[in-house]
């Protein structure tokens, strides 16, 4: 279960990687950020994102429209 | 922790088009724990006007993709200009894509350090006030003193 949610539907790059860096922020070490994307591009930046800010993508699914995300924040 | 990244970007382009590459960059870096300096230049100055009013302009761009074809003679009308930017606007808006007013906000918000070339200020007889407020006024020299302790160095 998330901790936190971030609705980043309609929203295109950069955004959905800085509303999810703005949400991280403010949560504490080993809580879950669930977020859903419909940028096709957020696919491949989220697991840049995690593997260069340490933070671990434990989810990454789709379901044809909409892209979910979940990230444990380090 | 590992040193923190650094990245340092010269930003010389003023039209609503390319004010985009340095602040989406700018932004991602600064979520990214990067930390970021832009140093703006030229026409990069009209970026960080108060009152900014970023235009693009379909002359000379063959490349921007028009609704329907259109003969150069006809890009060059009066109002023209002005009719390519409210499209482009729209378009954005309809793409989720940021405004330049958010994009600086969030740069600015994520303590992106702006340098102003003090030699254009002075080219184009700008006052500080015109321009917003937390800037650093420099020349190129203090550019090189950033840049060499920058990881990745960007020129736009």
């Amino acid at each position: 279960m998330a901790d936190q949610t971030l609705d980043a539907k309609g929203l295109n790059c950069p955004l959905p990687i800085l509303r999810a860096k703005k949400a991280l922020k403010d949560m504490a070490p080993g809580q879950i950020l669930a977020i859903e994307a419909t940028d096709p591009g957020s696919a491949k930046d989220f697991e840049s994102f995690c593997s260069q800010t340490g933070n671990k993508l434990v989810k990454a699914s789709e379901d044809g429209k909409v892209f979910y995300y979940e990230i444990e924040k380090v | 922790m590992a040193e923190q990244k650094r990245l340092a970007i010269i930003a010389t382009k003023g039209t609503l088009d390319f004010a985009y590459p340095p602040l989406i960059l700018a932004t991602t870096a600064a979520a990214l724990d990067y930390e970021v300096t832009i140093f703006w230049t030229f026409y990069g100055l009209q970026v960080l006007k108060k009152e900014r009013n970023l235009k693009i302009s379909p002359l000379g761009n063959p490349a921007m993709p028009m609704p329907v074809p259109m003969p150069v003679l006809v890009q060059m009308l009066p109002g023209m200009e002005s009719m390519a930017t409210i499209m482009m606007k729209q378009k954005m808006a309809s793409k989720g894509v940021a405004s330049i007013d958010d994009l600086l906000s969030m740069a600015i918000e994520s303590d992106v350090k702006m340098i102003a070339c003090q030699m254009t200020v002075d080219l184009f007889d700008f006052k500080h006030e015109e321009l917003i407020d937390g800037l650093e006024y420099a020349g190129a020299a203090r550019f090189f003193e950033v840049a060499q302790k920058a990881d990745i160095t960007l020129f736009i």
